[in-house]
């Protein structure tokens, strides 16, 4: 177990150092000049060159990039370029927004296409299995952009029982939860399309085993044998594309974001790249990664615990 | 219609103070934004929106530009010219503070200009301090400008945002937290959501003032921005980002549009340096290929005003030129192929803003009608500012200009990236620059007008409108705007 977890965080480690690297690369080679893009087009040429030496943008690249290492490792991740602020700090206030739509999406998710993954595989053949993989292909089909604004003119314009977007701030929980319904529902409603096919496929897959005729076949109801037996052994292909999603979910975000006009990370790194700001841009990236290796490493302790049988191979 | 009752129970913080028709009720205003900015401080970021929030309502300064385009005092009451037209002296309003509560006198005005003068200066404007020689502070209550040359723009770039006058002491943190001595205090700004001002009861026209709080609302997307507007989060949107929306709050009640004028000229620039775009004859090719009233109503929905050169069309000296080069196809066949570049391909490099790819798209297709193959490439703005106007890398782009009184770029010479090299012009602007009077001034700027056309160096599209949507209740917004702020202190809330 030892072993196992050093080889992973090890792999952490490497992972996140060449994230690191190439976006420092590609930041420095695409076009674009962060202090440029701050005083404007009709700027002096001395403002620019003043406001370039105070960035610390004429030192040379291999100094920037070793210096923005050895402070990240002690947790100072430089200024932002454009806001002047710590980096940490602009991250540390917009987490917790794009963490709890991040987490309230993949919930509802889980709980829609189990649910619905679960019941077509039960009803394989009949309406009900129509009807769902009917549904999750539209759902796959649909933009999540494009199913947001529907429902924002669906909810909010014409039965205004939701706000249109906005985060009216943890102060007021209540109106907090009512401005992540929607911005939840148009994540989960596209990403459970796909994870409802997935349990589906699963579960009938298990269902065709002897297993499952036997409990049948020793009284044990429908439904207990469903839930109690076929899907617990469902779930390692299901926790493989949760892994997989949850990735997918945080960096969706940024669309939802967008739409809703959230105040999350997602917004943050759109605005950030635009603006060129290197130390922002890298922080952000270096934190998706951090997250999907994360998530991946937690699907991977799942799978052990699942499946018992694999802990002998861990 | 739904209930009022219902709209009024709408979790937003904003509405939370209602608008109703009762005294002891803060009368409270939202507004929504297109464009977040990342700094506050309007003397060191040249981003647009930090004008429209804080110039003149958080920040002031000597001066300030009414609707109209007169100069007006603000922090300074009243001012002397001396007879050589280079000495200015200014006397300051009495009792003034920051909003930290720090006198401002004229130790603070010298301090502000010193810093947008000195060499680490990061002012976005700094060349509309050029002119000055020394600034000195008499008296507390009275400064002394002395100019180098005589400067017809002065007392209007005294009022901008770039001339602020700011305290040394919260001068670092005016990024995050201003410190102005203007009507309204800033409160709060929660980053990706909202920024909140107060009144500042101390200032010398509190009594003025209507509004006691305004909240600015990020809304970057056109679709959730109309959204916002028509569920009532909003009560103006007063640079709403998309013309095709328009006509739903036309037809509505509740709102009214506004579509006044701005000093931003939309023009597709021409690379006067690079071949065949140094020959005239080309350059006239391609406004004769052109049709202004096409683009205007496939880009603009209708909602622009054309231009025939660069100026304004409700500047005091403009000069309609719009009919130089009336559009046809054919002709324009003729005088490419004249020119030797008939069947050419023409690269149109344009940045992300609506007008400028929707105008590309039209002018690609009238082009083609011409007789030119011309290909149009949408590029990143930060990639734009790089290779168009830095490298100069570029056939023709698309792009506003948006500050007044910039006749004065065709006077850059060929480094600037118009490639546009004339003496004539850079004497001409010179000129311009230090004619105090209004009338002789106009008539240069006539002359102005007449080279840019007739040398046709740039296809002038048409003038960049303001486009508004608000409650009917919102009384006292601008409808055009020769500068890039709005003050608030002028605006209030019909019951």
């Amino acid at each position: 177990m030892a072993y196992f977890l050093f080889r992973r965080t090890l792999g952490f480690v490497l992972t996140l150092l060449a994230v690191s690297l190439v976006v420092f690369a590609v930041m420095n080679v695409l076009p674009g000049d962060p202090a440029l893009t701050i005083l404007g087009m009709d700027a002096s040429e001395d403002a620019i060159a003043a406001l370039r030496e105070q960035l610390g943008l004429n030192e040379p690249l291999v100094t920037r990039y070793v210096s923005w290492v050895w402070n990240a490792l002690q947790g100072d991740f430089g200024l932002s370029h454009s806001f002047r602020v710590p980096v940490s700090e602009l991250i540390a206030e917009r987490l917790p927004m794009t963490i709890s739509l991040a987490v309230a999406g993949m919930l509802v998710t889980l709980v829609l296409a189990l649910g619905l993954g679960i019941t077509a595989a039960a009803q394989h053949g009949r309406a009900g299995d129509w009807g769902v993989m009917f549904l999750s292909q539209l759902g796959i089909a649909v933009p999540a952009f494009w199913l947001s604004i529907l429902l924002v003119m669906l909810f909010a314009v014409k039965l205004r029982w939701l706000p249109p977007g906005g985060f009216a701030g943890w102060d007021d929980p209540a109106a907090a939860l009512r401005s992540l319904i929607l911005p939840t529902v148009a994540l989960a409603l596209v990403q459970s399309a796909v994870l409802a096919r997935v349990t589906r496929s699963s579960a009938l897959e298990v269902m065709r085993q002897d297993f499952v005729r036997t409990a049948r076949a020793s009284g044990l109801s429908r439904r207990r044998v469903l839930w109690r037996h076929v899907l617990p052994n469902a779930l390692v292909p299901i926790v493989t594309i949760v892994g997989m999603q949850f990735a997918a979910l945080v960096t969706g975000t940024i669309v939802i974001e967008n739409v809703f006009y959230l105040p999350g990370l997602g917004r943050l790194i759109f605005q950030s790249i635009a603006n060129r700001d290197l130390p922002t841009v890298q922080a952000l990236v270096m934190l998706f990664a951090a997250i999907v290796v994360t998530a991946n490493f937690v699907v991977d302790l799942l799978y052990v615990v699942i499946d018992p049988r694999l802990k002998a191979r861990a | 219609m739904s209930e009022p009752t219902l709209s009024r129970t709408l979790p937003a913080l904003a509405l939370a103070f209602g608008l109703m028709a009762s005294a002891s009720a803060a009368a409270e205003l939202v507004i929504g934004m297109q464009q977040e900015p990342t700094s506050l401080d309007p003397t060191a970021d040249a981003t647009a929106s930090i004008d429209s929030m804080m110039t003149q309502n958080v920040f002031e300064s000597l001066t300030i530009v009414a609707e109209n385009g007169e100069v007006q005092p603000n922090l300074a009451t009243s001012w002397e010219v001396s007879e050589d037209g280079l000495t200015y002296t200014f006397t300051l309003a009495e009792g003034v503070a920051f909003h930290d509560g720090s006198t401002l006198d004229a130790d603070d005005v010298v301090y502000s200009f010193d810093r947008a003068m000195g060499e680490d200066s990061v002012n976005p404007s700094k060349d509309i301090f050029e002119p000055i020689e020394s600034v000195k502070a008499v008296d507390p209550q009275t400064v002394e400008i002395t100019l180098k040359n005589k400067d017809a723009f002065f007392l209007f770039n005294m009022g901008q945002g770039d001339s602020a006058i700011v305290a040394s002491e919260s001068v670092e943190t005016n990024n995050a937290n201003p410190v102005g001595s203007g009507p309204f205090k800033f409160d709060s700004w929660t980053r990706g959501d909202r920024l909140t001002l107060v009144k500042n009861p101390d200032h010398r026209d509190a009594a003025e003032v209507a509004l006691d709080k305004v909240v600015f609302r990020f809304i970057s997307d056109p679709a959730a921005a109309t959204a916002a507007m028509m569920a009532e989060e909003l009560d103006a949107f007063p640079g709403f980002p998309a013309p095709e929306l328009l006509p739903q709050f036309e037809a509505d009640p509740r709102f009214r549009v506004n579509v006044g004028s701005t000093e931003g000229e939309v023009i597709l620039a021409m690379n006067n340096a690079k071949p065949p775009f140094d020959n005239v004859e080309v350059r006239r090719a391609v406004a004769t290929a052109i049709d202004r009233d096409e683009i205007i109503e496939g880009a603009m929905y209708g909602q622009a005003v054309p231009i025939g050169s660069f100026y304004p069309p409700h500047g005091t000296a403009y000069v309609d030129l719009t009919d130089a080069y009336p559009h046809d196809s054919t002709k324009a066949e003729e005088m490419f192929e004249a020119a030797g570049v008939a069947g050419a391909t023409m690269t149109l490099r344009v940045p992300p803003f609506p007008y400028a790819t929707r105008s590309a798209e039209i002018i690609q297709n009238q082009l083609s009608e011409a007789g030119i193959d011309a290909k149009v490439e949408n590029v990143e703005w930060g990639f734009w500012i790089d290779e168009v106007y830095k490298k100069k890398n570029y056939d023709m782009t698309i792009i506003a200009h948006t500050s007044p009184n910039d006749m004065g770029n065709f006077a850059r010479g060929p480094d600037y990236f118009y490639g546009y090299d004339n003496a004539e012009m850079t004497a001409l602007w010179e000129k311009i620059q230090t004619e105090v009077d209004a009338e002789a001034r106009n008539e240069l700027l006539k002359q102005g007008q007449q080279m840019l056309s007739d040398q046709s160096v740039h296809g002038f599209l048409f003038q960049l409108p303001l486009l508004g949507v608000f409650r009917q209740e919102v009384e006292g917004y601008w409808s055009s705007s020769p500068v890039l702020y709005m003050p608030l202190k002028n605006v209030s809330i019909a019951n």
